[in-house]
């Protein structure tokens, strides 16, 4: 199991493993789940209340699956710690804190340099997302 | 046209640096050539068949005489010379080092340009209507609505790993001069009964190898919401389109799987819920970038007669020219199609050129066309005569717009790693051999590919010609029927394929049975749907 | 016999491996015998080529001659544009592509 390398959160982490969708289903205690690519993020909206960790796996790099369930669990309002796990690459990771993830797992661990450089590459962007991150759009017109 | 801001300028400046460091990982090792590869081709930067070659953005087609300029230059200083404009209103440089890639990137930022998402499974740059601004017939001028799309679009977190490409066009007339039903999602901007302005949505058109139409999802999509709509579609695709199988990941096949309602169905869904997250732009932001596409200070008055006393001059405004909305002005269009010639290509020499006569005749403004040529969109009637003078000395002033010469062709085996055959040869050919009967002809589009993923839009011509692979020799299959205007339709194929002597003959045979057969002011298209397939067959295999 | 081929990875310059190093000409390709999978491993790990693979080809009198039309527009270059191919002062070098 890969090693949490960035964390954006001030809270413990959860001690629980993940477990899948459909063991989450059953199980009514879990408080950390771990969503594959065809997993559907909104099945998780009713429970995201008792959920403090959503792990969304990212088997490989090009399967952009994982961006639009980071988007709709945070658009629901979930709060805890969305977790991207896998093949998970320096130059995904901007994108991917924009959708909502606020914890970074690779397999392989980034150049700490590089992560930062990625992370704080562009000050300004352009879509608003949940992020709180002001949009130029709403800047230029702020 | 519109200008950057210190936001916009920032952005692509940051994206050069960006783009620097990775090219000095990969360099250093840090990355495989699989872990760079997306994250080139998502900065336009292709691996071909002698080079690396770049692609660099024209939004919507529209480019001042400075970005033309630069575009020439970078053609002399790190390309051999020349580049090549293509069916998606870009230019391609087929000699590129990777180690200038970065310079390139910084001299285009220096004059607003950049190749961001010119490739990549991601929003492409969005095409365009290249008489927008100067069309008689347009509801509205459909650029500053592609702007927003540019900007939206622009590195946007969710929609960077797509499970395929995606292509967006925009219009705001009836008539279609940008292909819009063939892109994943094409749009024609439109006024209601009431006045008001909104965007009609078409969803999971393309070509390739499975060619299809794009259905109208919705007719009019309030145009204070219209990039949620464009949000809501891309978000079902990311979420559903499918990844087991690269040729079966375009949104079209998502629509046709699902069926254009169920498809429709979940946008308006997932629309619903896109409203409450507040990620429309402002309205005046809309308003900010449709003042910077108001139109030029046009000179009142300005004499509506041309003196066409010189038959070739004549020739070329009847064939080139096209009605501007203005009293007084005309759009010409620049052919890139000399007979014989390398459809699509431009010296830096001629590049340049065509960037003064913008600046000196066209209010500093030209357009790329999705059929390979240049625009020069407001050029004042009086002074028509002396612009066509230079072009013809310089050999850009071919009169064929529309016509059998005026091939769009992709780059096909001559530059291209995915082709399987060459299409220029052909091209050059059929320009040649029919080059004195392409007045009498009249108005014929003939696309050429060199492999399925149809960059040449074989399946939209007139007549197209698709190469393929047969056995390592080169094979030319033909289609006839294809449109990509308004009446939007797929070309059939006639039937086995043709060598590259043949494919020629079969295209002289095909224009022989269409004028043959024609009746009183039918183009080649419309012929070819009145009398069907069975006569061209006969007069190729009978 | 069965060559390499691939693409410098600063210029992009289509090269040949010639038994030692990487050349423009692919009149120096060698034949890799059952070797082609380790040098292209270690060729391309070194960062000396990019994108490499291994290819058929036969040697003839005019030298070796890549088995796919492919590859022997990329020996030579645009077929369209003989001034910018490795042969400009021969007219008649497209011949050898076709």
């Amino acid at each position: 199991m890969a090693e949490v390398q960035f964390r954006f959160r001030n809270d413990e982490p959860v001690a629980d493993p993940a477990v899948t969708v459909d063991s989450f289903g059953e199980q009514s205690n879990a408080a950390a789940v771990r969503l594959e690519p065809g997993d559907d993020a909104r099945d998780l909206i009713p429970h995201l209340d008792r959920l403090q960790l959503i792990e969304v796996n990212f088997p490989v790099f090009g399967d952009g699956r994982g961006y639009s369930a980071a988007r709709i669990l945070r658009e629901a309002g979930y709060a805890g710690e969305l977790r991207a796990v896998g093949d998970v690459l320096v130059d995904q990771i901007a994108f991917l804190r924009r959708c909502g993830f606020d914890a970074f797992a690779p397999e392989v661990p980034l150049d700490p340099a590089d992560a930062e450089a990625a992370f704080n590459r562009f000050a300004e962007v352009y879509q608003p997302t949940t992020d709180g991150r002001a949009a130029i759009w709403a800047k230029r017109h702020g | 046209m519109y200008k950057y801001d210190t936001y916009d300028q920032a952005m692509v400046d940051a994206r050069v640096e960006e783009f620097r460091d990775q090219v000095r990982r990969r360099l250093e090792g840090h990355i495989t050539e699989d872990q760079f590869k997306p994250l080139r081709l998502m900065n336009g930067l292709y691996l071909q068949l002698h080079a690396y070659m770049l692609r660099v953005a024209i939004p919507y087609g529209t480019l001042s005489s400075a970005q033309m300029r630069m575009l020439g230059d970078i053609a002399d200083k790190y390309d051999r010379g020349y580049g090549h404009f293509t069916t998606r209103q870009n230019i391609q440089y087929n000699w590129i080092k990777l180690e200038d890639a970065g310079d390139i990137l910084a001299d285009l930022a220096s004059v607003e340009m950049h190749a961001i998402q010119t490739s990549g499974n991601c929003i492409r740059n969005t095409t365009s209507d290249q008489y927008a601004g100067a069309a008689a017939d347009e509801v509205v001028d459909p650029r500053p609505y592609a702007e927003l799309i540019r900007q939206w679009s622009t590195f946007h977190p969710e929609f960077s790993f797509l499970p395929r490409k995606f292509k967006m066009a925009v219009i705001a007339s009836d008539i279609d001069r940008a292909a819009m039903k063939l892109h994943d999602i094409g749009i024609q901007i439109v006024k209601n009964e009431a006045g008001e302005i909104g965007a009609a949505f078409y969803v999971g058109g393309g070509m390739g190898r499975t060619p299809m139409i794009a259905p109208c999802i919705n007719p009019f999509v309030p145009i204070d919401q219209f990039i949620t709509y464009s949000e809501a579609c891309l978000r079902v695709y990311n979420r559903y389109g499918r990844r087991d199988n690269k040729y079966k990941a375009r949104i079209k096949i998502l629509v046709h799987e699902l069926g254009k309602d169920e498809y429709t169905r979940q946008v308006e869904e997932e629309f619903a819920h896109l409203l409450s997250q507040n990620i429309e732009p402002p309205l005046a932001e809309l308003e900010r970038i449709k003042a910077m596409f108001a139109d030029p200070p046009f000179e009142a008055g300005a004499p509506d007669e041309l003196d066409r006393s010189d038959p070739d001059f004549a020739l070329w405004v009847d064939n080139n020219c096209v009605t501007h909305k203005q009293p007084g002005y005309i759009a010409a269009t620049i052919s890139l199609k000399p007979v014989g010639g390398i459809p699509g290509d431009a010296s830096g020499e001629q590049i340049r050129l065509m960037a003064d006569l913008a600046k000196q005749y066209s209010f500093d403004e030209l357009r790329v066309t999705h059929a390979q040529n240049i625009v020069l969109p407001h050029v004042k009637k009086a002074d028509l005569y002396t612009l066509w003078q230079v072009l013809e000395a310089n050999g850009l002033g071919t009169p064929n717009l529309d016509l059998v010469g005026d091939i769009i062709a992709c780059p096909g085996l001559d530059y291209c790693s995915l082709a399987n055959a060459r299409s220029i040869p052909v091209a050059q050919k059929i320009s040649q051999r029919l080059s004195d009967k392409q007045q009498e002809i009249g108005e014929l589009k003939l696309k050429i590919s060199g492999c399925i993923n149809a960059c040449g839009h074989h399946h939209a011509g007139h007549i197209g010609i698709l190469g393929v692979d047969r056995k390592g020799v080169e094979n030319y299959q033909l289609l006839l029927g294809g449109s990509e205007a308004a009446d939007t339709s797929l070309g059939q194929i006639t039937g086995p394929g043709f060598d590259e002597d043949g494919i020629v003959d079969a295209v002289e045979k095909a224009t022989q049975v269409y004028l043959a057969n024609k009746e009183g002011t039918e183009r080649f298209l419309d012929t070819y749907r009145r009398i069907g397939m069975a006569p061209f067959k006969e007069a190729l295999y009978g | 016999m069965k060559i390499l081929t691939g693409n410098d990875l600063k210029t992009g310059a289509v090269t040949w491996w010639d038994g030692v190093q990487w050349s423009l000409h692919v009149e120096d390709a060698v034949d890799v015998g059952d070797h082609a999978d380790t040098i292209l491993a270690r060729e391309m790990a070194a960062r000396r080529v990019n994108a490499a693979y291994a290819i058929e080809a036969v040697k003839d009198e005019q030298g070796v001659r890549p088995a796919h039309i492919k590859d022997r527009i990329r020996a030579l270059g645009p077929t369209v544009r003989p001034d910018l191919t490795l042969k400009p002062a021969d007219p008649t070098a497209g011949d050898w592509v076709i």
